[in-house]
């Protein structure tokens, strides 16, 4: 009962599928947040017009992240673009975490105290210094656990490339069930990656939030 | 560069398929709502027993539906089940890992929002003679429901976009089924999955709106 046919190099195969999760959350946390920083200030100081771009990145968080990747996907062979499946998840998902982090940023911005900005500009600071020295530090200890939040939320939405033909951890497990048959033990380390990668990145966010808030 | 030409005349015949695909979406996201909601229920009771059994099975089941990905869950119920001898259908698979999703978010939603109604709510609802059932009743819910809307409206959304993800474990009478079951038939993958993706923003913005009208009807003073 307790024999399996998992050998060492399939588990090295679902670490590297792991790496590859790694890579691609860091990479479209690395696009959504700068997209989501831009957009996010942007919201909060037009508020009318900059309605069409949080129109437009709703769409985003309406349609189902797998339907996103399809005709992402199919789209660049209709322009002729040459990029790779794992560019094409990047792209996608660094849109779609944009699309949440306006949100989370947006928020942010609006939760610093408009007297706490009058008082800045009044002490002479110009826009960009108020907006550097005052609104940024404030607002990113307000939107740093929505954005772990985030984090956390793409990481496990990186399980939908396996559509694309991205082979990260979910699909090198499957895989490997196909080829040895043994689901529920393959899927328990696979949940069980998983899991730790969110409990490592939890934390580590929960240590940040807690210096952050020493200075206070 | 640009040399292909969209033919949206054979994905618009399809639409009838389409839109029957978007009611099982609609049914089975709904019904996982609503097992969810009964689930995550149990569960916020569950975590504030006094019995460490309980209320250890509640927070590893809200942690796990928390940190793993549901098509995780999905596959789990898929082919892990399959390891007991259990064979369940994909739409069985698909709603249960929904539902089990649903409830570990709601139950922490819940939990959240028990922590908001102020404890001398009850001790005054106590103290004006009613029973702890008649009190969570009258007293604690209604004001529950009111701090929990929103966070149900939400995960009722994302209970639609996450029926998608039963395509994987092939799945093929909902939107995405439908729809895919259209693209390997003709390959106009653009433009049957670009009428899927609008109908699936069209459910969540009628599920958005209809919350919002029932919000407006039920939380009036």
């Amino acid at each position: 009962m307790f024999s399996t046919s998992l050998t060492a190099n399939d588990l090295l195969f679902m670490l590297q599928g792991a790496w590859v999760t790694l890579k691609l959350t860091a990479a479209a946390m690395l696009i959504g947040t700068l997209a989501g920083v831009v957009f996010g200030l942007l919201r909060a100081a037009m508020p009318y017009a900059t309605l069409p771009l949080s129109w437009a990145l709703d769409v985003f968080r309406s349609v189902p992240l797998l339907i996103q990747f399809v005709l992402f996907n199919s789209l660049k062979s209709l322009v002729g673009l040459d990029w790779s499946a794992f560019t094409v998840g990047c792209v996608v998902l660094g849109v779609y975490a944009a699309a949440f982090c306006t949100e989370i940023v947006r928020g942010g911005v609006l939760a610093v105290p408009t007297s706490l900005r009058r008082a800045s500009r009044s002490l002479g600071m110009s826009y960009w210094q108020d907006l550097r020295y005052i609104v940024l530090p404030v607002a990113t200890r307000v939107a740093f656990p929505g954005w772990l939040n985030l984090v956390l939320s793409v990481m496990k939405d990186t399980a939908l490339v396996m559509w694309i033909g991205i082979i990260e951890l979910l699909r090198a497990s499957q895989t490997i069930v196909t080829r040895i048959q043994e689901p529920l033990l393959v899927l328990c380390i696979a949940g069980l990656i998983y899991y730790l990668m969110s409990l490592v990145v939890a934390r580590l966010g929960a240590r940040l939030e807690r210096r952050w808030q020493e200075d206070d | 560069m640009f040399d292909y030409t969209f033919q949206w005349r054979p994905a618009l015949r399809a639409l009838p398929d389409m839109l029957a695909g978007a009611w099982v979406t609609f049914e089975t996201a709904a019904l996982s709502m609503i097992l969810g909601v009964l689930l995550a229920l149990a569960l916020t009771v569950m975590r504030r027993m006094d019995n460490p059994l309980p209320r250890a099975f509640a927070n590893l089941w809200v942690s796990i539906a928390r940190n793993t990905p549901s098509l995780f869950q999905i596959y789990m119920l898929y082919f892990g089940l399959g390891s007991f001898g259990w064979h369940i259908s994909s739409w069985a698979a698909l709603l249960a890992g929904i539902t089990f999703n649903n409830a570990g978010y709601l139950a922490e939603n819940f939990r959240g929002g028990l922590k908001a109604v102020p404890d001398t709510q009850m001790r005054a609802a106590r103290s004006l003679g009613m029973g702890a059932f008649q009190a969570y009743r009258l007293i604690v819910f209604p004001q529950l429901l009111r701090i929990v809307y929103h966070p149900l409206t939400n995960q009722m959304v994302w209970a639609v976009l996450m029926t998608s993800l039963g395509v994987i474990v092939g799945l093929n009478d909902d939107l995405t089924g439908v729809t895919q079951d259209y693209n390997v038939r003709t390959f106009r993958t653009f433009e049957f999955f670009a009428i899927a993706a609008v109908l699936y923003y069209l459910i969540t913005k009628v599920i958005v709106l209809v919350a919002r009208l029932l919000a407006w009807r039920l939380f009036r003073y």
